[in-house]
Formats: structure tokens, C-alpha cells, sequence
């Protein structure tokens, strides 16, 4: 269906595609897999057209094609689906699916003829969605369909998948390979580019494994398994169970007692909310994302408005509702933001202002009189520290955040809130978008962390990192803890169940 | 190599413009080298370019630290021209009511309007200072106040003081502050001790009509300190932070309303030191409709200086040059106007702004391959 052929693309100094080839068969699906930064999103790119290769070609059936642009790609068949969904919220489903290829002539839209041909192709592969239906009001899983309908409707032949699996729930999941295997016996092409090795194994055909911008492996997926493929990802062994002592849970640190969050649109996000974390144990948070996860860590952080909060959060035996978020740092609550880029950093400023934020006005930041002004010497040595204990690289103290990978920036703000020291570590999406071997660091230290004391508090959309982390698990749906399960002893059914509210 | 990252960009803009300015005055019919021979050089004599482009310069300087300052926080300050207005004026009335001045009906002979007092200048100039730096921290801090606290857009608000400043200031000098009969806009003179000296008193060969003077190196001075501020000390961090990602700022800790506020009061203080040069060391009262858009000149200083101190000055410079160049290219060109320097100043403007647009092309001939990350 589709080849590549030695497409190598640089930018700037980063060969982010290295000779890259590889061949999908046509009516499979192929999983792409590789850390962040090896060059997988890259090479789909340019097979779809938004980048263009340096060097190499792409064949389609069989005939060396030049595809420049998307258009060029659409003409060709392939569709794509983005990590982020690139939907019109306020616009309707058959709207979204017919933008820039509106039927109908140069004045009038035609959206009768739309919806009817939308029909056709939801019934043939079975993916319900109301035409008429605002995007806005639809679920996640369903926002997804609409992106799937979308390249059908444009007639695509090859699905090029970019991390589908990311915002669903485990059902959700299961639906969405039940749509993709339907789309496989209809003749369809998919391409899918994920970082879950148990979704490859479950849903692929073959496997190409890319790591550093070169295609390291090329596996039929029902000859390999999971512990193969991420030595291939990282190159060498990895632990994928994160091995931890039990614990020995201390003293009560944080406990929240009946906490309520309104949002700015006046919606309950959070709903009468209670529990307790003691030193020395990691209490997990299970949910599907936008389930009251961001606003309860961000309210535990002092990022909530105290107008927007009812109920207490007491931290070590003080009531710190109404403290600010500077003064529960001072007291030992860091946080790790689930969104770095929005929350954690200041992307254009260098590595050393970064470490400090939060801490930039206090000792070892500032000197002199009045604690006034910034102390180059200590924040140098401070931010060469967490670099060091870290393993941040490059480890160059001077250059922009932005230009790390997404897991050494992560590294830098755990590095950042691990100095604090903390009591009590609020910590969201930990390893979002981080590549495998910077999991293994990261959760490492986390369990680290835990031992020498300090009570953590740690929301995952990933269902595997928090049962394998957590030594309480809470579950959260709308707003509400609807239970707490053993997670050693849970199955994903059980959570998935409660995650969606429909257990019991 | 950030340094040059920095310094490329506008200098390439500033060739690409004294190039596409030469065809212009080509078409018009004169020569493109004699133009800007006359342009650039009538700056450089000794001591009237200098001189005077120095005190161009000057203004400038205030007003583009004071929307670089803005900028950094992630604010749009169009407001220094009236923050300037209403320092000058205030600064006058110091000058004038703390400086033993009467204003006096030359007709009957009556005392319109009495001074508080009569301070020695070494009370009175630091007074009249402050009160050109407080006005512009007040007139600047309202709309960021406004922003704090209501959420209001600053880009609005600014430009509405801007109108209330005119027309309050011009309403005082015409009702209380002028010589009764005076049939120009503006108001009496300041006491004599609140007159700041000229630099010719202190150079050599620098005669002293020429009105460069001590505000000059107040600019330099401002130009230090607020690279000092804002980058090596913890305010100054506090507000680079909410500029540059308020959602991280507010996430370490950092009171984002607080810093607007902050930020905005700093900008109109530095446009209102504009006040200290055109009343305190040039005019020695209040002249209504005296600056030649230095609020709105300083956004593009700012621009082209990349908002830094050092490139502010830089560019501050750079249009003071034009702006002295263009009456010479005026006067001595056969028919190239002054306006020639409106011409020049739009293209850098446009260059600037649109820098993105170059990145690619410039990537593309391996210019900066190594200089952009």
C-alpha cells in the first residue's frame, strides 16, 4: 500500500529521520513504535504531507508518488488522525466532516447531501455518531469517530493513526479496536503510532520499531512480545513493572475533608471530595482525564481561587485552605503540573531561571541586601545539581527549555520540585509524553521519594502507571471519588468499570 | 551566538530598508547615495548633529524602555504618550508652584495664581522628577490596575487615557497655568532653580543653546538599571515570568494581577521621565502638543530593540538620526521631502514585524543554521 524508501529528514542540527524505509501491506494495521523523539511522528508527516523529506521517496501501490502538501495526500487516499483532535467545537459533526471539502456549489452548502453521504459511510463501518450533533457535546471517544469519518468521507484508503489510544478509557479502547479491525476487513490501511506496547500486541499485523530517526526493528507482531520490543525502543533491557518494597505508611499529611470546586463557567468540577494521604505511601487517582483530576490537584497546589472552593484541606494538621500557592510551597507541597508546557516551564527561558521558579525568591536564588537580587552563583549551582541528580541533558544550564525533549524537561521540573524538599508531592501525568527509559527514571524516583518519607498523591491517565505505582488507588468519576480498590489485586475491567461510573 | 541570533534580524531589516528606500528615491528622481550622505551624515558633524540628535534620541529612549518594560510582561503599553503628557505637566507644576513662581495678568497687574513655596534646587529638581515619574506610574498603573482587577484589555485602556491626558493637561495650562493673554499653549515658565544643566556646560566645544542635557544621561542610567531590574533581580524575574507564561507564573507562586500592575507603573514612569528632558532641560514650562508621537515612536524603538535595554538605546539612536537627518534631506535635496524618513521608518517597522517571514528563506541559505534552535 505504502513504502518508504531512505527518507531522511534534518532539522537543523537533528537527523530526526535517518534513512527510514519500511513497507505497509495493503488491509493491515501496522504499529510504528518508538520513544518520544524517535522519529515516528516525523516520518508519518512527511507521508502525509506536512513535511517534506530531504532525501528518499514514497511509494504508493507500487509507484513512486510526490506528496507535497496533505492535499496532494488526500488525492492519494491517506488520511490522518491527529493526537489532538482538529475539530470546529461549536460546528456540527457533519459540518466538521465536510470542511474543506464542502459539497454543494461555490455559494451554497449543501449539507443535506452531506449528512446523507455521512450515513453511508458511518453505517458501513458501523461508527454511530448523530450528524447533527454538536462537537462540543460529544464524548472523547465519539469526537474520535468523527475524525475517522472524516478521512473516509475524503475516501482514504490508508489511516495514518497518530496515539488514538491516549484520551480513551479501556472500553473506550476496546470499541475503538473493534472500529479498526471492521475498517481492516473492509480493505483498509491503517497505520498506527503508539507508545502502549500491549495495544500493538493486541491490535497490529507488523510491527517497525524506530529509535534515534532509524527504523531498528521490522517484526511480525504475533512473533514478537513486549519485552522484545521495548529493548528494540531503548536498546537495551527495561524493567516494565516498577519494583517497589511495600509501604510503610506514617503520619496523616494531607487530608481533605468535603473539597468542592465550581468552575469559572459555574460547573461543579469537584464534588464533595474526601480523603487522607499519609507519609510515606503514593495514594493513586484513576480516572478518565476531565473527570475533576486537574482541578483537585490544582486546588491542592493553591491554584484555585478560594471563592471557587468549599470544604478543608488541612496539611500537616494546618488548615491550608485559603494559603496561596507560594506559601504551600514554603510548607512542602510541590507540584509536577500535568501540563508542562502550559503550567511547568518558561519555555524561551533558560534551564537555570527554570529551577527556580518558585523558589527565585528566597535563598538560594537571591542574595545581598534585602534578598533582592538574583545569586547567578546559587542558582547555577542549584539548577547543576538537579541536572546532575536528574540526568537532564544536555545537561547546559544555559540553554532554553525549550529546547529539551519532552522527558528531559519533565526531569528538570521533578528535579525542580524534588529539591524543595517536599512533604507532600502533588504529581500529574508524570510521564506524558516521556520515552521509556526516562519512565523507568522517573517513577523510580518517585518510589524513591516515597521511602524517605513523603506522602504522594499521583493522577495518571495511564491506567498501568498508576495500579503499578499506587499503594492506595482512588477512583474518580464526575467529580466524585466513587471508590478505592487494592491495586495489586484490581483488574482493569474492575477500574474501567468505575472509571465510567457504571459499576454496581 | 544568541547575542548575534539578537543583533542579526534588525540589522539585516535596517539594510533591507535603507535599500528598498534608495529605490524609492531613485524612482522620485535623486540620487540615493547623496540622500542618505545627507541623511546619515548631517547627524555625525560636530557638535550640532550630535548634539541634537542625542537629544532627539532622548525621549525615545523613555518611551521605547517604557514599552519594552510593558512588553516583557506580556503587556501592550500604547498609553506612554499620554503617561508622557501628564508627567510633563506635572512635572511643570511642580517646577512652577514649589519654584516661587507667580503667574501674573500682565494687563492689570493681578497675581492669577500663587506659588506653595520656593525650594532650592536641590530639593526642587529631585521634586520635579518624581513628580514626572509618579504621574507616569499613576497614569500607566491605572489601566493595569483596570486589567488586575477587572480583566479589562490594556491595549484599550491605554489608548483612552491617552485622550483624557491630552485634553486634561491642556484644559489645566489653558485655564490656570498660562500667562493670562498669552497666545500660545502653554503655561509660565518653571522657578529657574528647577532647570536642569545642558551638557554643553560640561563638554568642551559643546555650546550650551544646543538643548542636549542632563536627561540624556538620566536615559543611559534608565537604560542599566532596567536591564538590571529585570534581569538580575527577583522582581524583575517575577515579571519576566508572567510575560513570557502567566499560567507558570502563577504556578510558582508568583501574583500575576500584582506584576501587571507593577509592570505597567514602571512603563509609565519611564515614559514620564520624557517630561524631565522637555520641561526640566529644554522648554522650562509645559508646551502643549510638544511630543512628536513619542509614546507611539517608542513602540517601534521597542520593536526594532527587541526590547532590550541595550537594543533600545541602539534604536533610539537610529531614529533620532533619520528624524535629524530628514530636515537636512529636505532642505538640500532637489526632490526628495523629509518625508523620506516616514518612508524608511514604515519599511524597518514592517521588516521587523514580520521577521517570521525571513526565518525560512534565511534557513534555507544556511544563515542560520546554527544560530536558531
Amino acid at each position: 500500500m505504502i513504502e518508504l524508501r531512505n527518507i531522511t529528514k534534518r532539522f537543523g542540527e537533528v537527523l530526526a529521520n535517518d534513512h527510514v524505509s519500511f513497507k505497509v501491506a495493503p488491509g493491515t494495521i501496522h504499529a510504528i513504535v518508538g520513544e518520544n523523539g524517535a522519529g515516528k511522528s516525523t516520518a508519518m508527516r512527511i507521508a502525509y504531507g506536512f513535511y517534506t523529506a530531504d532525501s528518499g521517496e514514497i511509494l504508493i501501490n507500487g509507484e513512486v508518488r510526490e506528496i507535497r502538501t496533505p492535499h496532494d495526500a488526500i488525492a492519494l487516499g491517506i488520511g490522518m488522525v491527529h493526537q489532538h483532535f482538529m475539530l470546529v467545537e461549536p460546528m456540527t459533526v457533519a459540518e466538521n466532516i465536510v470542511l474543506g471539502a464542502e459539497p454543494g456549489n461555490a455559494a451554497a452548502l449543501d449539507l443535506k447531501t452531506a449528512a446523507a453521504e455521512i450515513r453511508k459511510v458511518s453505517d458501513e463501518f458501523k461508527l454511530a455518531v448523530d450528524p447533527h450533533a454538536t462537537i462540543e457535546t460529544l464524548s472523547v471517544g465519539q469526537q474520535q469517530r468523527v475524525e475517522l469519518l472524516k478521512a473516509l468521507y475524503r475516501h482514504a484508503q490508508l489511516l495514518i493513526l497518530d496515539e488514538p489510544t491516549a484520551v480513551l478509557t479501556p472500553q473506550e479502547v476496546e470499541e475503538f479496536f473493534a472500529i479498526l479491525r471492521r475498517m481492516r476487513e473492509q480493505g483498509k490501511t491503517i497505520i498506527i503510532i503508539t507508545h502502549k506496547l500491549s495495544e500493538v500486541l493486541a491490535i497490529s499485523d507488523n510491527v517497525t520499531v524506530m529509535r534515534d530517526g532509524k527504523v531498528v526493528g521490522d517484526v511480525k507482531t504475533s512473533e514478537t512480545n513486549a519485552a522484545e520490543l521495548a529493548r528494540l525502543m531503548v536498546g537495551r533491557d527495561v524493567l516494565l513493572r516498577v519494583e517497589k518494597p511495600d509501604a510503610k505508611p506514617g503520619a496523616p499529611v494531607l487530608a481533605v475533608n468535603q473539597l468542592s470546586i465550581t468552575g469559572r463557567d459555574g460547573t461543579r468540577r469537584l464534588n464533595g471530595v474526601s480523603f487522607e494521604i499519609r507519609a510515606g505511601e503514593i495514594v493513586g487517582i484513576a480516572g478518565v482525564e476531565g473527570n475533576g483530576q486537574t482541578e483537585l490537584i490544582e486546588a491542592l497546589a493553591g491554584l484555585i481561587p478560594g471563592s471557587h472552593i468549599s470544604g478543608t484541606i488541612n496539611f500537616e494538621g494546618n488548615d491550608v485552605t485559603n494559603a496561596d500557592a507560594r506559601r504551600r510551597k514554603e510548607l512542602g507541597i510541590a507540584h509536577v503540573p500535568e501540563d508542562r508546557h502550559r503550567r511547568g516551564l518558561l519555555l524561551d527561558s533558560s534551564l537555570a531561571e527554570n529551577t527556580i521558579l518558585g523558589v527565585h525568591y528566597r535563598k538560594p536564588a537571591v542574595a545581598g541586601i534585602g534578598d533582592v537580587m538574583l545569586d547567578e552563583k546559587g542558582i547555577r549551582k542549584r539548577t547543576e545539581q538537579v541536572i546532575r541528580d536528574f540526568d537532564v541533558r544536555p545537561p547546559n544550564p544555559m540553554l532554553p527549555a525549550r529546547a529539551l525533549s519532552g522527558g528531559n524537561q519533565q526531569k528538570l521540573i521533578i528535579g525542580r520540585e524534588f529539591e524543595l524538599p517536599p512533604k507532600l508531592l502533588l504529581v500529574s501525568q508524570p510521564t506524558r509524553g516521556v520515552d521509556i527509559g526516562a519512565i523507568e527514571f522517573i517513577h523510580r524516583k518517585i518510589v524513591a521519594l516515597r521511602d524517605a518519607g513523603c506522602a504522594v498523591l499521583l493522577v495518571s491517565a495511564e491506567l498501568e502507571e498508576v495500579t503499578a505505582l499506587s499503594d492506595r488507588l482512588l477512583v474518580i468519576h464526575t467529580g466524585e471519588i466513587v471508590g478505592e480498590v487494592d491495586p495489586k489485586t484490581v483488574t482493569n475491567e474492575e477500574i474501567g468499570l468505575m472509571m465510567t461510573g457504571s459499576h454496581k | 551566538m544568541k547575542l548575534l541570533r539578537e543583533i542579526l534580524f534588525p540589522l539585516i531589516a535596517v539594510i533591507a530598508a535603507f535599500i528598498i528606500g534608495g529605490i524609492v528615491v531613485l524612482i522620485i528622481g535623486d540620487s540615493p547615495i547623496q540622500t542618505y550622505k545627507l541623511l546619515i551624515g548631517s547627524a555625525f558633524s560636530w557638535p550640532d548633529g550630535i548634539g541634537y540628535t542625542l537629544f532627539l534620541a532622548t525621549p525615545l529612549i523613555f518611551t521605547g524602555l517604557a514599552v519594552a518594560v510593558a512588553f516583557r510582561c506580556g503587556l501592550l503599553n500604547i498609553g506612554a504618550e499620554g503617561q508622557l503628557y501628564i508627567a510633563a505637566f506635572a512635572a511643570a507644576w511642580v517646577g512652577i508652584k514649589f519654584g516661587g513662581v507667580s503667574i501674573i495678568n500682565p494687563g492689570t497687574g493681578a497675581v492669577v495664581n500663587s506659588p506653595y513655596a520656593n525650594l532650592p534646587m536641590l530639593v526642587l529638581v529631585p521634586l520635579c522628577c518624581i513628580a514626572a515619574i509618579g504621574a507616569g506610574a499613576i497614569w500607566g498603573g491605572i489601566p493595569g490596575l483596570l486589567k488586575a482587577k477587572f480583566g479589562s484589555h490594556e491595549v484599550i485602556n491605554t489608548i483612552m487615557l491617552n485622550f483624557i491626558a491630552v485634553a486634561l493637561v491642556s484644559y489645566f495650562t489653558q485655564y490656570h497655568y498660562k500667562v493670562p493673554g498669552d497666545a500660545i499653549m502653554q503655561t509660565t515658565e518653571i522657578g529657574t532653580r528647577a532647570h536642569i544643566a545642558r551638557l554643553g556646560k560640561f563638554i568642551p566645544g559643546l555650546p550650551e543653546r544646543i538643548p542636549l542635557n542632563l536627561a540624556f544621561i538620566l536615559a543611559i542610567l534608565a537604560c542599566v538599571l532596567v536591564y538590571v531590574f529585570l534581569w538580575k533581580t527577583k522582581w524583575g524575574y517575577e515579571i519576566r515570568a508572567t510575560g513570557q507564561n502567566p499560567s507558570a507564573a502563577e504556578y510558582g507562586g508568583i501574583s500575576i494581577r500584582k506584576q501587571i500592575i507593577l509592570a505597567m507603573a514602571i512603563s509609565g514612569g519611564l515614559a514620564g521621565m520624557v517630561g524631565i528632558n522637555e520641561v526640566l532641560g529644554y522648554r522650562y514650562r509645559y508646551y502643549d502638543g510638544f511630543s512628536a508621537d513619542y509614546g507611539f515612536v517608542g513602540i517601534a524603538v521597542a520593536l526594532l530593540g527587541r526590547n532590550h535595554p541595550v537594543g533600545v538605546f541602539l534604536a533610539a539612536i537610529l531614529f533620532a538620526v533619520l528624524l535629524r537627518g530628514g530636515i537636512f534631506v529636505d532642505a538640500f535635496t532637489m526632490k526628495v521631502s523629509k518625508d523620506i524618513v516616514q518612508v524608511l521608518l514604515g519599511i524597518l517597522i514592517v521588516l521587523v514585524a514580520s521577521e517570521a517571514m525571513f526565518r525560512g528563506p534565511l534557513k534555507k541559505f544556511g544563515l542560520m543554521k546554527k544560530i536558531s534552535t
